[in-house]
């Protein structure tokens, strides 16, 4: 994915000269030679923020991929994972600082595949509520960063308690197409763009079950779950037709066709530069929803909840599809009653890609906690599941599913330094983050008031400057 | 204490009540804010406690001997502020929720008590997780009282009351605000008219004669002469402050403080007042105007104060959620090594979701507690209750051992094993 991506980036930079010029083309000739829009308009601005050379050691360290070292070291410099194992095996420069872990644990920064902070910030007010364009079942054209409040408070908690150096904020599930994802780095920044992760594939949000129809029951459907599919498929359908005819304009030029935003992002899925993240909660309606990919050619990167992944882990896991889920939410609404505790175990067990999810800007600050809940079940229920191979579902398995694994998800050397060095095992309710660093920039330390975010919003506010 | 059993399943739950059972070898916690006792022992017998203490605790001749070496025993969880019972499932489905009463006339006459259903699924995977009794609260509907709340444990039978109308609770925040028309000024005095009315044994006169019917303010009654417990929600500081004056006009008027998202500006006051509170341990985003200040070191710094505090969820999850009040209890005990927090020792943290809320519906000595005379509702865990990997092993409520088994569990063992099989999945059972 990272090659892919970055030759679409490389291609779109040079071929933005030219947007300008699209709108001139209309009477250009059946010869005039093919010209390209941007497919990244809105492009990352994210910087790193400057780091020291930084030695952990006597920790216990987690790597992300499963492995696990006692008494290790982690060495990051330049905004990279320098170096992971036992210090005296490292050649490291004279003079860098050093943090004594004893007692503490070193992991891969946490990521969230489902968030919406930002999109659904605090307070939570009707003026603040951007992240369903309930308005159409198709929604495809609407980027959810255009939403995105860099001032929610909920960033600055999900580093300082959860750990959280990425996150995909998503699009609302209110339609079958919601709109474009987007993955950020939990870095403050004065825009979206300041915070988008660079050259991170976008991800189209889609939703099958009780969400849409509820939404667009009373509005002309879809009304039932069968319509959800049926509208679904009509849209994929109006997708191959754009397709191909983008496809023949890009190869031979000629008239440029009317683009379309809602049909450029489906066409992006076809083509695959865009991840589908499937809101799904029923083990029927999932089995559908990847036969739908079958049918039109795509893949189902993920379904978001997966509430009853564990009753097809089986073909969850043939089809490569990742499940993001809770660790024991249930009953909350009909399609969520049959939650069990043991769902990302069995997900993982299956030898499919677990993901522990939040979908909620507290759930979001324990998402540690919450893998502790499910893989203690796991283990109640006869699984053998260590403490290190529970990390992927943290990391390294969120950042394959929003395709950054290249660069971030694991303690592994030339990865970007995105560490959460914590005060105590993380499974354990008595442990927190003493700090973290986003590429390599120490962001959060519990023990210094001067690196604790506080947002434009709580400025001059009661509780300014509080510990949270 | 005789006891109607749930389903067949449930038969399980043989009842032990005929002979003394003496759980031994354990971590003991009592729950009153003591340090546990090592090898400790409790001794049950008709439905309560009869005896608590160390390894030379006296074991009854034909007691039952439960030996847990390494595990923890402890009183029942107590869900502080809930709606276990009344929610099947939430989101509106119809015929699966209880919980509030939006097109009744009636108010705070409404009696929780017939609205709660104990074999709802959340009742079973509370009690699995070692919750044995739930404050439940009404949900307001269309005013600011929300009706009278009841006390349940959440045993397999069809018995659940353990006290009914046991507090009114009252919205005076910004719910209450929104309920009484727009304005915290509306909302005070729709809320005095009420009192003075039920104290005056009069229909207030004025606009709207309807908001209140007879049994409303009947019900109302006993609150004023402080007979029945007044549970207020509030988060902002100054609301707080304003439910406190209320006993200046009021003065029996026996208040609990629910929500208090900014109880800590305010700490001192609430402490002089002597009222207690039930807040919610991680809340820490200014997700409304009322709670800006929000922080996980409110109950911290309430309890540094003085103040007698619960741990509970509130905002959300309160018709299902109370099994992870545990981990928000353990969350507190964190906060303590987090500089600048303020956290609550384990012994606190834990009476904070035992004897705490009890003592908080009238309870004390009653349930969340192992002490002598004191319901025989234990818990043996598999370790630490706090810590996230525990679970709940054994349950004893009114010395009755229950079934842990829960629709969760049965639905865990059907696909724990999804290889295609001789027969479709329906048919393991």
């Amino acid at each position: 994915m990272r090659s892919l991506f970055q030759h679409l980036a490389l291609a779109t930079s040079a071929l933005a000269l030219t947007a300008c010029q699209v709108g001139g083309t209309e009477s250009a000739g059946d010869n005039a030679p093919p010209q390209r829009f941007s497919k990244d308009p809105y492009p990352s601005r994210y910087q790193p923020y400057p780091g020291v050379p930084t030695l952990i050691t006597n920790a216990t360290i987690f790597d992300g991929v499963g492995g696990r070292i006692d008494n290790g070291a982690v060495y990051i410099a330049n905004g990279k994972i320098e170096a992971v194992g036992h210090a005296a095996a490292m050649a490291l420069p004279e003079g860098i600082a050093t943090i004594d872990g004893t007692g503490m644990y070193v992991t891969p920064g946490i990521i969230d595949v489902h968030s919406h902070l930002g999109n659904y910030p605090a307070p939570s007010v009707q003026a603040h509520s951007d992240g369903n364009e309930a308005t159409d079942p198709n929604t495809a054209y609407v980027w959810t960063e255009h939403s995105i409040w860099p001032q929610d408070p909920g960033f600055s908690r999900a580093l300082a308690n959860g750990g959280v150096t990425a996150l995909q904020v998503l699009p609302g599930s209110a339609n079958l197409f919601g709109g474009r994802s987007v993955t950020l780095k939990n870095v403050p920044g004065r825009n979206v763009m300041d915070m988008k992760f660079p050259s991170a594939p976008y991800g189209l949000k889609m939703a099958c079950g009780e969400n849409p129809k509820r939404v667009y029951g009373g509005k002309g459907g879809p009304a039932s779950r069968m319509a959800n599919v049926a509208v679904t498929r009509e849209q994929w359908i109006k997708a191959e037709a754009y397709d191909r005819e983008w496809d023949k304009y890009e190869a031979k030029g000629g008239k440029m066709p009317k683009r379309d935003l809602t049909l450029d992002t489906l066409r992006g899925v076809l083509d695959g530069e865009i991840l589908v993240h499937n809101h799904c909660y029923r083990a029927d309606e999932m089995s559908i929803m990847l036969q739908m990919a079958k049918e039109f050619g795509y893949k189902v990167t993920s379904f978001q909840h997966a509430v009853e992944a564990y009753k097809i882990a089986d073909l969850l896991a043939e089809a490569g599809t990742c499940s993001a889920m809770w660790a024991d939410w249930y009953g909350f609404k009909m399609e969520s009653y049959d939650a069990i505790n043991e769902n990302i175990p069995f997900v993982h067990a299956a030898g499919g890609c677990a993901i522990t999810h939040s979908d909620d800007p507290d759930g979001i600050q324990r998402l540690n906690q919450e893998t502790a809940k499910a893989l203690a079940a796991g283990r109640r229920a006869g699984l053998d599941i260590s403490d290190a191979e529970a990390w992927t579902w943290l990391s390294a398995n969120p950042a394959r599913s929003l395709g950054i694994f290249d660069r971030t998800g694991s303690l592994e050397p030339g990865k970007m330094a995105d560490v959460v060095l914590w005060n105590g095992n993380p499974y354990s309710v008595y442990t927190r983050p003493a700090k973290v660093w986003v590429d390599g920039a120490l962001l959060y330390d519990a023990a210094n008031p001067a690196l604790r975010p506080t947002s434009d919003f709580e400025l001059g506010q009661p509780g300014e400057g509080d510990v949270k | 204490m005789k006891k109607l059993l749930i389903a067949a399943a449930a038969l399980i739950a043989a009842p032990l009540s005929a002979q003394p059972v003496a759980i031994t070898g354990g971590k003991l916690v009592v729950g009153d804010g003591s340090p546990p006792i090592e090898n400790g022992v409790v001794v049950i017998n008709d439905g309560r406690v009869v005896a608590v203490g160390g390894p030379g605790t006296t074991i009854p001749a034909g007691a039952t001997i439960i030996a847990a070496p390494g595990k923890w025993i402890t009183p029942g969880i107590v869900a502080s502020f809930s709606r276990i019972g009344l929610v099947e499932v939430d989101g509106g489905v119809p015929g699966a929720d209880d919980s509030d009463a939006d097109d009744s006339p009636y108010s705070a006459a409404l009696d929780i008590g017939w609205s709660v259903n104990p074999a709802a699924s959340p009742v079973a995977v509370s009690r699995a997780d070692g919750v044995t009794r739930a404050v439940i609260a009404p949900n307001a509907g269309e005013h600011i009282f929300a009706g009278r709340g009841a006390v349940i444990d959440t045993a397999a039978d069809y018995d659940p009351i353990t006290r009914p109308r046991a507090f009114q609770l009252v919205e005076l925040g910004e719910r209450g605000t929104s309920l009484a028309g727009g304005s915290r000024s509306a909302a005070y005095l729709t809320f005095t008219e009420a009192l003075r009315a039920a104290r005056d044994g009069r229909q207030p006169g004025g606009p709207d004669d309807s908001l209140w019917t007879d049994a409303d303010l009947r019900a109302l009654a006993p609150v004023v002469r402080g007979e029945e417990k007044l549970f207020v929600h509030v988060n902002r500081a100054v609301d707080i402050v304003n439910a406190l004056k209320l006993r200046r006009e009021f003065p029996r008027l026996d208040m609990v403080l629910v929500g208090v998202a900014e109880g800590w500006m305010v700490a001192r006051e609430i402490a002089a007042a002597g009222v207690p509170v039930i807040a919610e341990p991680l809340l820490n985003r200014p997700d409304s105007f009322e709670q800006l200040a929000a922080t996980q070191s409110n109950i911290g710094r309430m309890r540094k104060a003085g103040v007698d505090v619960s741990v509970s969820l509130i905002t959300e999850w309160v018709s299902r959620g109370a099994r992870n009040q545990r981990q928000y209890a353990g969350n507190l005990v964190a906060l303590n090594r987090v500089p600048g927090h303020e956290g609550v020792s384990w012994d606190e943290a834990f009476a904070m979701i035992t004897s705490r809320p009890a003592a908080m519906v009238g309870m004390a000595g009653e349930i969340g507690v192992l002490k002598r005379g004191a319901r025989a509702d234990v818990v043996v865990w598999s370790d630490d209750p706090l810590e996230l990997s525990s679970a709940a092993e054994q349950v004893w409520i009114d010395g009755v051992q229950q079934s842990l088994e829960t629709r969760q569990t049965r639905l865990r063992d059907r696909y724990r094993h999804i290889a295609r099989q001789a027969l479709p999945p329906s048919y393991r059972k």
